[in-house]
């Protein structure tokens, strides 16, 4: 069954560095929460489908992070691998509200 | 005292052909000689310049270091020897003796000639204001004023250049790349205005001032200041300027001396037929020194066509002889397109079609008379610069093409009616110009295309010379090869970055330095990359070529360095991070010791390792944790050991001469000085060091990218080693005496490995890339080459030597940012 979504907020967008990211605990599991050039804002779980490399401490471009381990490169949107690789990271949905950005988690 | 020259083993005389002038209309005649009769003469060339003939018009990137010296060689060494040519460099030729027919030296040799070519080229013309002779006042026409340029501008300050014109805009660009304040002087109300409409001229001058150029028009210059160097530029408007060096480029004049005091006839050049020969039949001039029919030509283009008409003279061929050039200018200042030809100063019975496009900066002027093109001036796309240049020579009535002409050619309609830049090649007649350069028509390209069977880009330059200068008709000889070869010619060469762009790394940080990009985005602007912000690939890239051509000015871009740079420590595989604290020279003391088994204990480090760099490992460190981790260890005086950069790593020491039996020189100490002076410094890859104290070399420094191994006598001093994935043994740079000769070479090496090398590449392919010899030539033979670079490194190191741990202290802004949580939510 479909269940509302419970949005938290997690800070103000100005703690995100553009072309960076930061981490958000949560008991499933760490989250990344991204921000890119044109200042959209997307979260996926922190964990590479490679071999579960921190996506945070990535670099950032376009809309897509580059994990530091071994540079498999993820959609921001989807956290699908782009390129030749294959897998997928969680991804949770991001309100902009004002200055606060607020993760959408299941309830 | 006469040179001996030996008769050929045939007992047969040749001819003696004595050329005075190793420049490009001298030379290029010779080589047009060789063409249609190899052998025929006996030929010695005497230059008054110590050096091979190389390529005057890339003065310019020479000295915006766009190009080096070995690149705008025409012909070295072995080409005069090939061709049996006796090169006198250095020794100018200062009386011509027509009775006896011999030509004298400033040393006293003396060289009979039973044919004598003059080609003394120009003088720069320096105006008789005070102080016109002042050290620091230089001119702008040989490799000896771009050295001395070089020399001027390594020390900053001001540079005024006077005259606004071809040279002088040159001139200003390459000192603005090499670090000055420029500010150009022009008497004309626009620059450049004997090649230039006002439009276009304006349009030069707001590009040049958005390059931080300051640019003066209708500035008199009255006198240049100081007592024993220049200080200042007075104008006669009572404006003073500050200046440090002062270049003079109004203008030049043919170098008529030699042939004046022989007694030759002589106007403003020396006076020449239509086959080149003076008013003594044995006499022959060439080049910018001659006055023919009336005109003198400061130009490359009509000494191409002098050189031809001569060689035939020379070598007995009938031809039509020289009818004078129409010449066409185009502004060697790279990303700055300006073209013009011909006549466009309009006037009645012309016509002017123009077109302008601000948002693009282009402005396209082509002037008619009675249907015909009598002049064209471009600016910011001067694709067409060719194609109008043909036009104009041919003299042909363009009404029909009138519709579109301003177009371009792309846009005429032609009998394939397609417009692709293959067919606009494939339209153009043989006689078409394509590199104005070197003077290389299109049929020339062609034939060797055909008859020599190349099929690359390369192969056409080193053939027949087209594109191998300048650059700007790679298009053009694309093209042809294109339509030459069909589908059997495949574009490459240029291996691009990344996806993000088509420039390779070389070309990027060209740009990077000779356009002043300081900004990564600057970078991408500039530069077209295709991607709104790279790549985990570029941006690295990018931000360390920013880093090593604006020190102390480009601010570093955390978001664009690997994470290991971003918090200095090492990412593991689990996600948690290794900490190494510097150890100098691998030296430490009790009371290190001790802070570090602290650290040890408090954080409850799981391992601790000796590194093969002679440090020690702390491993498996939470990210949350560094901070206070770098806090203790700091405390007990250590900083960051850079074990995680493309920068410094170690430098291995064994304890040499202080404790060893064996030991010949202070191998500790070597080595500790050493990591102090390089400590902190960003390189294109990691970087290692070692110093051993005997041949024993137990500090292993025969595979490190910098080694020295102490001897009796003093150091030898090793290069490009690598002990990774693929092992490589060092070469020998130079064998030295002192200790401060080894930070001397360190520094110039790891400077010219910095500003040289691709982003990534270690010390060892790039040796394997560039050659040894490319090394030696820059830190070894040159010393006053290795001295700036060594400077260049030290002035660097400035900015560097901050200890990124500290500037990370818990509680800092920077801690909080880089290493909290945001938030955790249940």
């Amino acid at each position: 069954m479909h269940r509302p979504l419970d949005w938290k907020d997690i800070g103000q967008l100005c703690d995100i560095p553009v072309q960076g990211a930061r981490r958000v605990e949560h008991p499933a599991g760490r989250i990344a929460v991204f921000r890119t050039i044109d200042d959209q804002v997307f979260a996926l779980r922190d964990e590479c489908p490679h071999k579960k490399g921190p996506l945070s401490e990535g670099i950032v471009h376009g809309h897509a992070v580059t994990c530091p381990l071994h540079n498999w490169v993820i959609d921001l949107a989807t956290g699908e691998a782009t390129g030749p690789d294959e897998g997928c990271t969680g991804h949770i949905p991001v309100r902009v509200e004002g200055e606060r950005v607020l993760l959408g988690l299941a309830g | 005292m006469t040179t001996n020259h030996s008769s050929p083993p045939d007992g047969t005389h040749k001819p003696r052909l004595v050329v005075i002038g190793n420049g490009m209309a001298g030379i290029r005649a010779v080589e047009e000689l060789l063409d249609r009769a190899p052998g025929l003469y006996q030929i010695s060339v005497f230059g008054a310049e110590p050096r091979v003939n190389y390529n005057r018009i890339m003065l310019s990137p020479l000295l915006s270091g766009e190009k080096t010296f070995d690149q705008i060689v025409i012909n070295d060494r072995d080409w005069y020897t090939a061709n049996g040519i006796t090169l006198h460099a250095g020794d100018a030729v200062e009386t011509i003796d027509r009775q006896r027919q011999v030509v004298i030296t400033k040393s006293g040799l003396e060289c009979p000639y039973d044919r004598l070519l003059i080609a003394t080229g120009s003088m720069p013309i320096v105006i008789p204001i005070p102080g016109a002779r002042l050290p620091g006042v230089v001119t702008f026409r040989d490799v000896d004023d771009v050295d001395a340029m070089l020399i001027a501008s390594a020390k900053g300050g001001h540079a005024v250049v006077i005259g606004g014109g071809l040279l002088g805009l040159e001139a200003a660009v390459g000192l603005k790349a090499r670090g000055m304040d420029v500010t150009v002087l022009h008497l004309a109300g626009h620059l450049m205005e004997r090649q230039l409409d006002a439009s276009a001229g304006h349009l030069l001058a707001k590009e040049l001032e958005r390059r931080g150029l300051t640019v003066l028009t209708g500035a008199d210059t009255a006198a240049i200041l100081g007592d024993s160097h220049v200080t200042g530029v007075a104008l006669k408007d009572g404006t003073e300027l500050p200046a440090d060096l002062v270049v003079m480029a109004v203008g030049i004049r043919p170098d008529t001396r030699l042939a004046a005091a022989a007694g030759l006839e002589v106007g403003r050049g020396i006076m020449v037929d239509d086959h080149m020969v003076t008013s003594d039949p044995a006499i022959m001039a060439v080049g910018e020194c001659v006055q023919h029919r009336g005109s003198c030509y400061g130009l490359v283009q009509p000494l191409f066509d002098m050189a031809k008409v001569l060689a035939d003279h020379l070598a007995g061929r009938k031809g039509a002889g020289y009818a004078g050039s129409v010449t066409s200018t185009k502004l060697k200042v790279t990303g700055v397109d300006v073209f013009s030809a011909g006549d466009f100063s309009g006037g009645p019975g012309t016509e002017d079609i123009v077109f302008r496009d601000a948002g693009r900066g282009i402005y396209k002027r082509i002037v008619l008379e009675e249907g015909r093109v009598k002049g064209a001036v471009l600016y910011g796309d001067t694709g067409d610069g060719g194609w109008y240049f043909q036009l104009l020579k041919a003299g042909e009535d363009v009404s029909p093409l009138r519709d579109t002409l301003i177009f371009g050619q792309g846009f005429a309609p032609s009998e394939g009616g397609a417009a692709n830049p293959t067919a606009a090649v494939a339209a153009l007649p043989d006689t078409a110009e394509i590199c104005g350069c070197n003077g290389v028509c299109k049929g020339t390209i062609v034939k060797a295309i055909n008859e020599k069977g190349l099929t690359t880009l390369d192969a056409v330059k080193a053939c027949t010379k087209a594109s191998a200068s300048c650059g700007s008709c790679t298009g053009l000889v694309e093209g042809l090869l294109t339509h030459t070869l069909g589908g059997d010619y495949q574009a490459a060469g240029v291996k691009p970055m990344c996806k993000c762009t088509d420039h390779d790394h070389d070309s990027v940080r060209r740009l990077i330095r000779v356009q002043g990009l300081k900004s990564i985005p600057d970078v991408m602007q500039a530069l077209e990359w295709k991607t709104p912000d790279g790549c985990h690939s570029c941006r690295p890239a990018l931000n360390y070529y920013l880093l090593a051509s604006w020190p102390g000015e480009y601010v570093d871009h955390a978001a664009s360095r690997f994470v290991n740079e971003r918090v200095h420590a090492n990412i593991q595989k689990d996600g948690t991070y290794s900490v190494v604290p510097r150890m100098w020279g691998g030296l430490t003391n009790a009371n290190e010791l001790r802070a570090i088994a602290d650290v040890v204990e408090k954080f409850d480090i799981p391992t601790v390792k000796v590194t093969g760099g002679q440090r020690i490992d702390l491993l498996g460190i939470k990210k949350d944790d560094l901070p206070a981790v770098w806090a203790d260890l700091n405390a007990a005086g250590m900083v960051s050991g850079h074990a995680y950069g493309k920068s410094l790593r170690t430098v291995k020491t064994c304890v040499g001469s202080d404790w060893c039996r064996f030991g010949t020189q202070k191998s500790l100490e070597v080595g500790v000085n050493l990591e102090r002076m390089t400590w902190g410094s960003w390189t294109p890859h990691k970087f290692k060091m070692a110093v051993s104290g005997c041949p024993r070399n137990c500090a292993e420094a025969t595979i490190k990218d910098f080694g020295v191994i102490a001897t009796d006598g003093g150091f030898d001093l090793l290069v490009g080693g690598n002990g990774g994935i693929k092992l490589r043994g060092t070469d020998l740079l130079v064998k030295v005496t002192t200790e401060e000769e080894v930070q001397e070479y360190c520094a110039a090496f790891m400077q010219l490995y910095r500003e040289e090398a691709h982003y990534l590449e270690r010390t060892a392919p790039w040796i394997e890339r560039v050659g040894l010899d490319f090394v030696k030539a820059r830190v070894v033979d040159d010393a006053e080459n290795r001295r700036a670079l060594h400077d260049r490194f030290l002035a660097s190191q400035r900015h560097a030597q901050v200890d990124p741990w500290a500037e990370r202290a818990p509680g800092t802004a920077a801690a909080a940012r880089d290493f909290r949580t945001l938030a955790t939510v249940e």
